[in-house]
């Protein structure tokens, strides 16, 4: 019963919400093209899906190349990094300034570089969405039990195996924290690229989309747009934080079924 | 039992913790110790004396600040010693038998099902093979981590209070399992233990440690059957032993304690 009132509580309060903005937007006769009802956007929703549809596509795909990328880059980085304070010492700051430089600053630059628009904004997308996963997943690694690491000194372990057998596992759940981050911020790094670039090549994502509709003044298609965007980024997360308790579910306490 | 040379000789051991100025802490003060071939020693000592920091030392896992730590007749290797933490120290991920696996994979040595089974049923947690740490009790987790420290035969056991967490039925079961252990393998053991009851029932030789820094201020043979029997626990001559430990280790308590601050 408790359970059912804590899933219907949200819903019922955006319910209400988007009530108010509908009621609201009429009272006050609110011209669409400053700000359109509810009802108006979840029509053009409709009506414009299959064309926003192909551009959300688009879009998600530079996402989880990103992604992708951001993952390999940054597992790998953490296990290059996490083999020595020196390694470490020296990689790390550049790892930060990479993170710290607003992307929009260097995207035009990067567009520039690359001569394949969808590569420049994987990259432009990659380097806001790495940070997170390199961070956490370095962190895991040093985080087994002293303990643990004795053990495995004890028994003579190489360097390889401790790192297979004791640090990966360990890591594990903090690398799946940093995938959840990222995951989202691939979404928000393709859309900011996908702004700077414009609509450099013959295929337009859906950031392209907003800011079209926004030029034309289509404001229930821009909204449109963003509620899609929305979507595809909550799905992204509840996504990932599937597969993270899926992955832990045997051993780790955040994978806990928690009590009803 | 014991051969013309030691298998281990502990000369002057002094060990210190903390590197911050002024705030070294002297855990360990010239502790001298043969342990023999097939020696059954318990450490016997109050809280915070440094018996833990006494066995890891002993295995390898820190080298002492002073003093020597000898093996006439050569070092172990991996595998040869095998080491119960006071804590569990089992991996979250991997499954018991995974755990008691972890040895003989890491010394490359070909593991068998019946082996780890073995090992399991052996602490009494044979039905437990596929279950995850986090499902066993406290105690059974210790349990885990003695078969762990067994599965390689190990020439040298360390045992960091290993039953502590017991109730007082298994403990008696395993100290008994332990002993025939002992017996079977021809092993060594370093019991560290703060029950001068258990160190009294298993021991062939017991040192009392004195409070931090700890020194070894007395060291006891016991002198009972080499085969310990429950029956035993009730015997006279046990009680006689026991009462003897106690005042030794009472006398090592009211000893003034030595400033904490190190050079
Ligand atoms: N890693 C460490 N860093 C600094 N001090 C330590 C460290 N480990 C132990 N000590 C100190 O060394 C002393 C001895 O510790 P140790 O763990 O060896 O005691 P112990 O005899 O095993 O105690 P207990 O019976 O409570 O387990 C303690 O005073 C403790 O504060
Ligand atoms: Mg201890």
């Amino acid at each position: 019963m408790k359970a059912l009132l804590d899933r219907l509580a949200p819903l019922a309060l955006g319910l209400i919400g988007l009530a108010l903005w509908e009621g609201l937007t009429r009272l006050y006769a609110v011209p669409v093209y400053v700000l359109p009802g509810p009802l108006l956007i979840a029509q053009t929703l409709w009506l414009d899906g299959a064309s926003l549809l192909g551009s959300l596509w688009i879009t998600l795909r530079i996402t989880a190349l990103a992604l992708l990328a951001a993952t390999l880059g940054g597992v790998g980085l953490a296990v290059v990094m996490a083999q020595s304070r020196l390694i470490e010492r020296s990689l790390f700051p550049y790892a930060v300034i990479a993170q710290v430089t607003p992307v929009v600053a260097i995207a035009p630059l990067i567009i520039i570089w690359a001569d394949n628009t969808t590569l420049a904004l994987v990259i432009c997308a990659w380097i806001v969405a790495f940070f997170p996963i390199v961070a956490a997943t370095m962190t895991g690694l040093n985080a087994a039990e002293k303990n643990l690491r004795d053990l495995f000194r004890l028994y003579g372990a190489g360097r390889w195996q401790t790192l297979r057998l004791l640090r990966a596992p360990a890591a594990l759940p903090y690398f799946l924290t940093g995938l959840r981050v990222s995951g989202g911020l691939s979404l928000v790094g393709a859309v900011v690229a996908e702004f700077v670039a414009g609509t450099g090549g013959a295929e337009t994502g859906l950031a392209f989309r907003i800011l079209e509709s926004g030029y034309r003044l289509q404001i229930p298609r821009l909204f449109a747009a963003l509620v899609m965007l929305a979507g595809a980024g909550i799905a992204i997360y509840m996504a990932l934080d599937l597969l993270s308790r899926l992955i832990l579910r045997r051993w780790h306490d955040s994978a806990l079924k928690e009590p009803s | 039992m014991s051969a013309a040379s030691p298998l281990l000789r502990l000369q002057g051991v002094t060990h210190f913790y903390g590197g911050g100025k002024g705030r070294n802490l002297l855990a360990l003060d010239g502790v001298s110790l043969d342990v023999g071939h097939g020696d059954f020693l318990s450490l016997l000592g109050p809280s915070g004396c440094g018996k833990s920091t006494l066995l890891r030392l002993i295995a390898g896992l820190a080298a002492p600040t002073g003093g020597t730590i000898a093996w006439p007749d050569g070092k172990p290797t991996p595998g040869d010693i095998g080491f119960v933490f006071q804590e569990p120290t089992l991996m979250p991920w991997a499954s018991i038998a995974d755990n008691v696996r972890l040895p003989l994979r890491l010394t490359g040595r070909k593991a068998t099902t019946g082996e780890i089974a073995s090992a399991l049923d052996l602490v009494g947690l044979g039905d437990f093979a596929q279950a995850f740490p986090r499902e066993l009790s406290g105690g059974m987790k210790m349990r885990a981590a003695l078969a762990r420290a067994l599965v390689t035969q190990p020439r040298l056991l360390l045992l960091d209070e290993p039953f502590a967490a017991l109730d007082e039925i298994t403990r008696f079961r395993l100290n008994e399992d332990l002993m025939r252990i002992w017996r079977e393998r021809q092993c060594t053991v370093i019991f560290v233990t703060h029950s001068v009851f258990e160190a009294a029932f298993l021991s062939q030789r017991v040192a009392v440690m004195s409070p931090r820094p700890g020194r070894i201020v007395a060291e006891e043979p016991i002198d009972l059957p080499i085969l310990r029997v429950p029956e035993l626990r009730t015997d006279p001559a046990y009680s006689a032993i026991c009462r003897k430990l106690s005042d030794r280790l009472a006398v090592a308590m009211s000893e003034p304690l030595m400033s904490e601050v190190g050079p």
